[in-house]
């Protein structure tokens, strides 16, 4: 058979990412440092594993409600009001999912009709482009500048728009850069809004890892609640990634075409994830300060580091990445990861991986351990020095 | 700077550098810092904790609850110090409950530690009694778990 005439065209048009075959050099290699995964290198802590563990026992096995199970719900929206003065009404507002990804994915599908313009800040994390495309839609990359430390400013957003825009993706705190948008910077975004139909998918996601600053979502912005879905999830502020626990919240029209969706496709979210989700939410509060005072020493040792070896890096105020600017090596992005993990075998990801704009950087995640840290700058700074030294000898 | 011993306490084998990040100083007050706290006993040493089960075919810690009868003005003090002197003696505290001192002694063999108890702690002066218990299984000391590490499935996803 030709698969090639069976598969989807959509799906085929979808090229695998390149960086597979970094991880694959990477799972070869036996004292490697990897500062490549975006993952907490922390375990979910043990009160909520264990409370996983004992929904099991008390013999807790079974489908919950679509939306997800209502004590969730209920905490969800506790949660929301307590951290970030968001309300979410549990009954219809919230719906819970397979990680943030799923959500990222039903609000795409339920927005979106063949032709619509989905704008995609870049560089971003890698789901939103595809999914959009395999929703029907078009995605408009919209380059962020490195100069505004790679916000979104209300000049760029209004370029990007056109008749056929739809959505807009927002992506902060950032996975790559680590950028953040401030509520003067959100104010912004929200005077280019006003008075169109576009809805915003606020990806919030690392909303929790924050650093000297609150987060602010842009539906606590005046009029902005209406267009705004929230996508937020466990994996990154409790360490769950596997747990696939993920949520999105909307006015209630949203939320209902979502569960819509999701009942056919998934139908509940796992019932061991719910119920440790449930205690996260309850008494989880002192380990997502726990876990980000960890990032934020780790953030400030790294930032300092890359800046003092010659890689110049703005201070990224959210998530646990830093993304240096690799360019004074005259190395692409791909080169110089490439020749990075081969000669000091550390692992980080190229700029470019994620869309344009993101040429001429490198993400590493500080999710790791001080030690490995420190490690992998020593590493860095002796790939950075043999580097120049070579360049000399040729130039 | 009682981050800095945190930190320290943690894992005091991260670079000087990485330690004074996090903790918020500059490199050179975090080491002026941790030499203070070394001159003045604040910090005692650094040691590694070995699992000394994957090395040796016998390794042997008992916890020893000990009674003993004050016998100066110097109280539990004097006795104490007559027994931590000894190298065996691994850790000691004074306890609240029903015995006084609690003395933990590592030996290579049974027959070593039990000579200890008999030969050493229970002559000594002022000790009334002692119960000896064997340690069967080391779980975790100092935060960290006795366990080798689980297989990883090394394959990465894209995150």
């Amino acid at each position: 058979m030709n698969y090639d005439n069976i598969l989807n065209d959509k799906i085929q048009n979808i090229k695998p990412s390149g960086i597979r075959k970094f991880f694959d050099i990477l799972e070869e290699m036996t004292d490697a440092i990897s500062l490549g995964i975006g993952e907490p290198d922390f375990v979910t802590p043990w009160h909520i594993r264990d409370a996983g563990i004992y929904s099991l026992e008390r013999g807790h096995t079974k489908y919950t409600s679509n939306a997800g199970m209502l004590q969730l719900r209920r905490e969800i929206s506790a949660y929301l009001e307590r951290r970030f003065d968001l309300q979410y009404d549990y009954a219809g507002q919230i719906l819970v999912t397979v990680g943030g990804s799923e959500a990222i994915d039903l609000a795409l599908r339920v927005l979106v009709n063949p032709g619509d313009e989905v704008i995609v800040p870049t560089p971003s994390f890698v789901c939103y482009g595809p999914l959009a495309e395999i929703a029907g839609a078009v995605p408009r990359y919209l380059e962020l500048k490195a100069e505004n430390q790679f916000r979104l400013t209300p000049e760029e957003l209004k370029a990007a728009i056109t008749p056929k825009t739809k959505v807009l993706v927002l992506p902060f705190p950032s996975n790559p850069t680590g950028g953040t948008m401030d509520r003067r910077d959100l104010e912004a975004i929200a005077q280019v809004l006003r008075g169109t139909d576009i809805m915003v998918i606020s990806d919030e996601i690392y909303a929790e890892l924050t650093y000297g600053r609150r987060h602010v979502s842009l539906a606590n912005l005046t009029d902005m609640y209406e267009r705004t879905i929230v996508v937020n999830g466990f994996s990154k502020s409790h360490a769950m990634t596997g747990w696939r626990m993920g949520y999105v919240c909307a006015p209630k029209p949203i939320i209902a075409a979502m569960t819509k969706l999701h009942q056919f496709g998934i139908m509940s979210a796992p019932t061991t994830s719910q119920y440790a989700a449930v205690e996260a939410m309850r008494n989880g509060d002192p380990d997502i300060e726990h876990m980000r005072e960890e990032y934020d020493s780790r953030r400030r040792y790294l930032v300092d580091s890359l800046n003092r070896i010659g890689l110049p890096c703005f201070e990224p105020k959210g998530a646990f990445y830093v993304f240096p600017d690799i360019r004074s090596t005259g190395l692409t992005s791909e080169e110089f990861c490439e020749r990075f993990l081969l000669e000091e075998k550390v692992a980080v990801i190229p700029g470019s991986a994620f869309g344009p704009g993101g040429e001429g950087f490198v993400r590493a995640c500080y999710a790791a351990s001080m030690k490995d840290i420190a490690e992998a700058v020593a590493r860095m700074d002796n790939f950075l020095t043999n580097l120049r030294r070579k360049q000399g000898r040729e130039g | 700077m009682e981050k800095l011993l945190e930190l320290l306490e943690q894992d005091c084998t991260v670079p000087a550098a990485a330690l004074a990040a996090a903790a918020g100083i500059s490199e050179e007050e975090a080491k002026t810092a941790v030499k203070q706290y070394e001159g003045d006993r604040t910090i005692l040493g650094y040691q590694a904790i070995i699992d000394w089960d994957r090395v040796r075919k016998e390794n042997v810690t008992a916890l020893i609850e000990v009674n003993i009868t004050p016998q100066s003005i110097d109280g539990f003090d004097r006795i104490a110090e007559r027994i931590y002197q000894y190298d065996e003696v691994e850790s000691m505290y004074l306890m609240s409950g029903s015995f006084d001192l609690t003395v933990i002694i590592s030996g290579r063999t049974l027959r070593e530690v039990a000579r200890f108890v008999s030969e050493r702690l229970a002559p000594i002066q002022g000790v009334t009694g002692t119960a000896t218990h064997f340690i069967l299984k080391k779980y975790k000391e100092k935060h960290l778990v006795f366990r080798p590490k689980d297989p990883e499935e090394r394959e990465y996803i894209f995150v």
